[in-house]
């Protein structure tokens, strides 16, 4: 389990060796051939924001060469904002005061039924963590809906226990996104002060449970914002770092989600401004060419449009983050603020405007049995 | 140059293509044709099988591009063989390009999983092409399993690194009654020079053609070198030697007898 390797690190001396590293450091990261943890440290610390543009150059090129001129599309699709969690940043928090909503095998359909019009051939499911509606079961029907209709499907729910996942798999599930929130276990509690998720533990072991299961894609990440940006992605990194040598059959990718607002929500305690996101971006293709970078909807369409280039091989369009979004409830709210609101095919043609083709299909379901 | 014969069919082109990468597939599509590649690989992940009007396939229909689908994606011999057989519904041939690489970071083959899958869907009638490590015995026994060609690795796939994986090559071809074709790791016209001057029976490239700033001029390039090596190994190369010999210092006494 990854809980071994965590406990044996720090927090404050970890934050405190990425802050040390020096323009030397940085040298020699870019030097190297195959980059280290430590290498990693170097490249996300200050001491590397003067060294961007090259790291943008480097990381341009792995990109291109691994991934070549294209760009895989996805989309949320919201199927419940319940939630029995309290968690200090979420739309979704337990003790936020909105109108709740679960959608309905109908509903579930109309909302398909958007999205397929739209030309997406992989969906993300997304709920809240709230057992009683939106549990095991609810995910077994979801996934029967869903599953003649695209060709991949994610979720991004609550940590299941392992024979859960072993279940859904064969039902269609072909990737989890899970993201730690934060490694800060001190400040992960302060965050999630009610319900199942204030187990910190529970969750840092979600991945390992997924792994053993045989899922074929995991998504890690921290909520940006909450913590100290560097010291979390270097846990970030330690983590893939880990499951990559123990589940190498699961490929992985990354996400950047920065704290954005919401109707009631707080503030962030770290901002991370778009040069310190693209340094950290252009970090992690250094380390890894192979994970996957994601980038969603929570950024701006100007942004956006500039990190195609920069390492980024995935990205959400047309998003909505409120259940029914799409045709059911248009109105309900959502779990966060789109900042790009454009059409899908509004950003396929900026892909291709800038060479990149958009990829709309990347798995069939023939490949797994 | 003598055409390139496997299971039955010819190819006057020893350059085989593949179909990723691409900015876009109208490019794809010109640089293919420019390549005078007459074998193409398409991903099943990338196709959809079912509708008609799949924007890849769409491009691929000329009469000279033979179709080759490739099972990338899976992780076992039996998810291989139930996708070969789903393309063979789908797509209407045969023939199909083994890929079973379980870890999707290297995305390097399986050789114990793809030879159970050879041996299954040859006895199924499949014109089976294995991706596989430059592995003399593996292609030996992917031989008497009934394949209908080996594709041992140049490099690490996309690597462009060239052919690392020299010496074992030499032996495959040695030994071989299959065609070789190396598959993976030519990042360059030079190295494809190289492969069929080795003797190789072709070659397989994609990045160096998809990711090149010019793919149109790439894969001619490409197409002049893989006729230029051929033709090399065709004639016959002179050896090479490090140093000049002028005499036989060793032997030249047997003369005085």
């Amino acid at each position: 389990m990854f809980t071994e390797i965590f406990t044996r690190h720090n927090w404050d001396e970890v934050k405190a060796g990425i802050y040390a590293k020096t323009a030397s450091d940085v040298e020699r990261a870019l030097a190297a051939r195959r980059r280290t943890l430590d290498d990693f440290a170097a490249l996300i610390s200050p001491a590397a924001a003067p060294y961007l543009e090259e790291m943008a150059r480097i990381s341009h090129q792995l990109t291109l060469q691994r991934f070549g001129n294209t760009m895989q599309l996805y989309i949320p699709l919201y199927l419940s904002n319940e939630c029995q969690n309290i968690c200090t940043y979420c739309g979704f928090s337990l003790n936020n005061n909105i109108a709740r909503k679960t959608l309905g095998a109908g509903e579930i359909l109309q909302e398909i039924n958007a999205i397929k019009a739209m030309g997406f051939d992989h969906v993300l499911l997304v709920t809240g963590e709230a057992q009683q509606t939106v549990g095991l079961d609810y995910f077994r029907k979801a996934l029967a809906l869903v599953r003649p209709h695209f060709s991949n499907i994610s979720m991004e729910v609550q940590p299941m226990d392992e024979a859960d996942y072993r279940e859904l798999i064969p039902l269609g599930l072909y990737g989890v996104l899970v993201y730690q929130e934060t490694y800060h276990q001190a400040d992960y509690k302060l965050h999630h002060p009610k319900g199942k998720k204030s187990n910190f533990r529970y969750r840092l072991e979600t991945p390992d449970r997924l792994g053993k299961a045989g899922i074929h894609k995991m998504g890690l990440g921290v909520l940006i914002g909450l913590e100290d940006w560097r010291t979390d992605s270097f846990f970030t990194a330690l983590h893939l770092q880990y499951l990559e040598q123990t589940y190498w059959q699961t490929k992985y990718s990354i996400s950047f989600p920065r704290l954005r607002p919401f109707s009631g929500g707080l503030a962030p305690k770290v901002e991370m401004s778009n040069r310190e996101l693209v340094q950290l971006i252009c970090a992690y293709r250094l380390l890894n060419q192979e994970v996957e970078l994601s980038i969603s909807t929570r950024e701006e369409e100007a942004f956006r449009d500039r990190l195609v280039k920069l390492g980024v091989t995935a990205m959400s369009a047309g998003s909505k983050t409120n259940p029914g979004g799409y045709v059911v409830d248009r109105q309900s709210l959502g779990q966060f603020e789109i900042s790009d609101e454009r059409s899908a095919a509004e950003i396929a043609e900026m892909l291709h405007q800038q060479g990149y083709e958009a990829v709309w299909k990347d798995w069939d379901p023939s490949l797994a049995i | 140059m003598q055409p390139l014969t496997i299971a039955g069919r010819q190819f006057q082109s020893r350059l085989f293509t593949g179909t990723g990468k691409f900015s876009s597939a109208a490019l794809m599509e010109e640089a293919l044709l420019a390549s005078g590649s007459e074998m193409v690989t398409v991903a099943l992940k990338r196709v959809d099988m079912q509708q008609q009007a799949d924007d890849i396939l769409t491009h691929l229909h000329h009469p000279h591009l033979h179709l080759l689908p490739n099972t990338s994606g899976v992780r076992t011999a039996k998810e291989a063989v139930y996708a070969a057989q789903l393309a063979r519904e789908a797509l209407e041939t045969n023939w199909i390009k083994l890929e079973i690489h379980p870890d999707p970071r290297y995305l390097l083959p399986d050789p114990i999983e793809t030879l159970l899958a050879t041996e299954e869907l040859a006895k199924l009638g499949f014109v089976v092409l294995p991706y596989i490590h430059a592995d003399p015995v593996l292609c030996k026994r992917l031989e008497s399993a009934g394949t209908a060609a080996v594709m041992p690795l140049g490099a690490p796939i996309g690597s462009n690194k060239g052919l690392k994986t020299f010496d074992f090559l030499e032996i495959i071809i040695q030994q071989s009654k299959v065609p070789v074709i190396v598959d993976a790791g030519i990042g360059a016209p030079s190295h494809a020079a190289h492969a069929m001057e080795m003797g190789a029976d072709a070659v397989l490239v994609n990045t160096a053609i998809a990711v090149a700033k010019d793919p149109v001029q790439m894969a001619q390039a490409f197409k002049l070198a893989v006729e230029a090596g051929r033709q090399a190994y065709e004639s016959g190369l002179a050896a090479a030697s490090r140093q000049a010999i002028a005499s036989s210092p060793l032997t030249a006494f047997l003369d005085e007898f």
